[in-house]
């Protein structure tokens, strides 16, 4: 787990111990409808950091750099992940500068794999989301992760697999400290 | 007051002088004891339905950060508002800035159709429509939104170029916690994801306690309903946070007990830890916006200074301005009443001598923040103040405005 949320994690339950107290009660206003457990998963497209949410289905980098082409991703990514008039998904720099220094590219920079999935899921192919079968999004982020050096071409991304790919970074990055309402953010700034 | 009397009658006298003045000029002859009238708007269907500005009235957003808006495609990207022209603290719909993050198309959403769920770590799950929203208690508040990249450069002329990515307007809809209560939060939930409906459905991460606090799910905007280009039918306000968290076209929101990583969360990590505690809510800003880069004094003599201020802290408790690079500060007046995370109008009165000078404006907050100068910035960074030095995080320092003997006004920052 990332050291921004342990962070949060140590301090949050005082806040909302006051206010779930508070909360765990009827209904006020009995105004909503109750969505079926089947109308929330088709609904939430959100992957945590733990992939709970993942859906079955598998890919390889070679199946994902198939898909690659077939999909389009090249006409705004570059035939390699660099060069298009996209963000780049593929760092120009090898992996001796240090990762901070070679850009801000998703397969690599992210903490956790499931973050790549989530988005090309999401949001990709621009103007035909959401029309990429589970598989293709396991093997497209299976090739992102492959041309970062992240994961080997032959790993196979699963629901299981995918939550455990060790990303570049580990936990070298900020923590974001505990907001709270009518404080300043940074003690010491010249604010 | 008797003194003050035959002062206001000359006053008057010469006003109504003047006025007669500017009409008899584009006048026939007159013959009658009227001034003539001015030319007419004849009554049209379109304009009794829904008003237009006078045709004399050309204030207009400009594409911001060097693309174009739109491009050839139909893609929309930064648009930022003419804060040199404003007057007030409400930012009209139609000159509201726009952000997107990767330029987008605008969805065109049937609000019959639109639903928000909320779930995750809750009670009971809940799904709105809008008719159900709108049977809710609601409130009505004024908030600035303000693009995180919103920044002074040197290459910037006008304040529309160094801080137009801010606007404000006046919001109604529901508090997020009226709605959380509603579904019953579970236990060691801490941090709430919120999504949109556009194309790429941007997700981003928020502390909850900023939902219990103050964040409100808005289907108004202005008297009337959200505009497309700000999320219609409902947009999330997260009020003093940065722009990219007050989600447009508000889906879906899932409460978790961890920071989700989307995409834009990501986009949010930094490597030092200083430049991360600058994130999310933003810093006491203030800026005149007359005189401002690239207008115009006809000469000395008397000016109402004027400009805006606004925090992520709460409300705008002081603004000075200085007339003299800095080296003196004076109270301005607040307008009106400041509100929390609104922008908040202020002024001066100034007796310009005609001599080349530098006007500043600084605000502070209701919990104390002072906004800083860049000098100040740069000695926290230890790092040297020459024109290339780049505020880390949300830039929120001083903005000098330079005035020429000429009367023209320049970017203090170039």
């Amino acid at each position: 787990m990332g050291a921004c949320t342990m962070g949060m994690l140590r301090v949050l339950p005082f806040v909302l111990l006051m206010s779930v107290s508070a909360l765990a009660q009827s209904p006020t206003y009995g105004v909503g409808r109750t969505p079926s457990a089947e109308e929330i998963r088709a609904w939430d497209i959100s992957i945590g950091p733990t992939g709970e949410e993942l859906p079955t289905g598998r890919g390889t980098a070679k199946e994902g750099a198939q898909v690659y082409r077939a999909k389009g991703c090249a006409g705004c990514h570059g035939a390699t992940g660099i060069g298009g008039t996209s963000p780049i998904l593929k760092s120009k720099a090898g992996p001796d500068v240090e990762l901070w220094a070679r850009g801000r590219i998703l397969p690599l920079r992210s903490p956790f794999a499931t973050t790549v999935w989530d988005y090309i899921n999401r949001a990709m192919p621009l103007n035909r989301e959401g029309t990429l079968t589970a598989d293709e999004v396991y093997a497209l982020t299976a090739f992102l992760l492959y041309i970062n050096d992240v994961i080997p071409e032959d790993e196979i991304l699963d629901a299981q697999s995918l939550p455990k790919v060790k990303m570049p970074i580990g936990d070298r990055y900020a923590s974001l400290p505990e907001w709270k309402p009518r404080t300043p953010r940074l003690k010491g700034y010249p604010y | 007051m008797g003194s003050k009397r035959p002062a206001r009658r000359e006053f008057l006298k010469s006003g109504a002088a003047l006025a007669g003045g500017f009409t008899l000029g584009a006048a026939a002859p007159a013959l009658g004891q009227t001034p003539a009238s001015p030319a007419m708007i004849k009554g049209d269907k379109d304009q009794i339905a829904y008003g237009d500005r006078s045709r004399f009235v050309t204030s207009v957003r400009i594409p911001h950060g060097g693309r174009p808006s739109p491009d050839a495609f139909g893609l929309v990207f930064h648009v930022a508002t003419p804060l040199q022209d404003s007057v007030g603290m409400i930012t009209p719909s139609s000159l509201h800035f726009v952000g997107t993050t990767r330029g987008s198309f605008i969805p065109d959403i049937d609000p019959r159709e639109h639903r928000l769920m909320i779930h995750g770590m809750v009670d009971r799950p809940l799904t709105f429509t809008m008719e159900d929203l709108k049977r809710l208690p609601s409130v009505t508040r004024l908030h600035f939104i303000e693009c995180a990249g919103n920044r002074s450069s040197r290459r910037a002329t006008t304040v529309q170029e160094t801080h137009g990515m801010t606007s404000c307007a006046e919001w109604t809809g529901v508090l997020l916690s009226v709605l959380l209560k509603e579904c019953g939060l579970k236990g060691g939930a801490s941090w709430f994801v919120a999504e949109g409906s556009e194309e790429v459905k941007g997700a981003s991460s928020i502390p909850l306690a900023k939902a219990m606090d103050d964040c409100l799910v808005a289907y108004g905007m202005n008297g009337e309903a959200v505009r497309p280009q700000q999320g219609f039918p409902l947009r999330l306000m997260v009020p003093g946070f940065e722009g990219i968290f007050h989600s447009k076209y508000l889906r879906r929101i899932k409460v978790v007990d961890r920071y989700y990583m989307n995409y834009n969360d990501y986009g949010h990590l930094d490597q030092e830890p200083k430049v991360a505690a600058l994130g999310f809510q933003i810093g006491p800003k203030s800026v005149i916006t007359f005189p401002s880069g690239a207008q115009q004094l006809p000469g000395r003599g008397f000016y109402e200074i004027s400009g805006l201020a606004w925090s992520g802290g709460g409300a705008i408790k002081k603004v000075e301005v200085s007339t003299d690079g800095g080296k003196r500060w004076n109270n301005a007046e607040i307008k009106g009443t400041a509100y929390r995370m609104a922008h908040t109008r202020f002024s001066y009165m100034w007796n310009w001598d005609g001599q080349e000078t530098e006007l500043q404006s600084r605000c502070t907050d209701e919990i104390g923040q002072v906004q800083p100068s860049r000098a100040q910035v740069a000695k926290y960074w230890n790092k040297p103040l020459d024109p290339s030095f780049s505020v880390p995080g949300l830039d929120n320092t001083i903005q000098p405005w330079r005035v020429a003997s000429d009367g023209s006004v320049h970017n203090g920052n170039a």
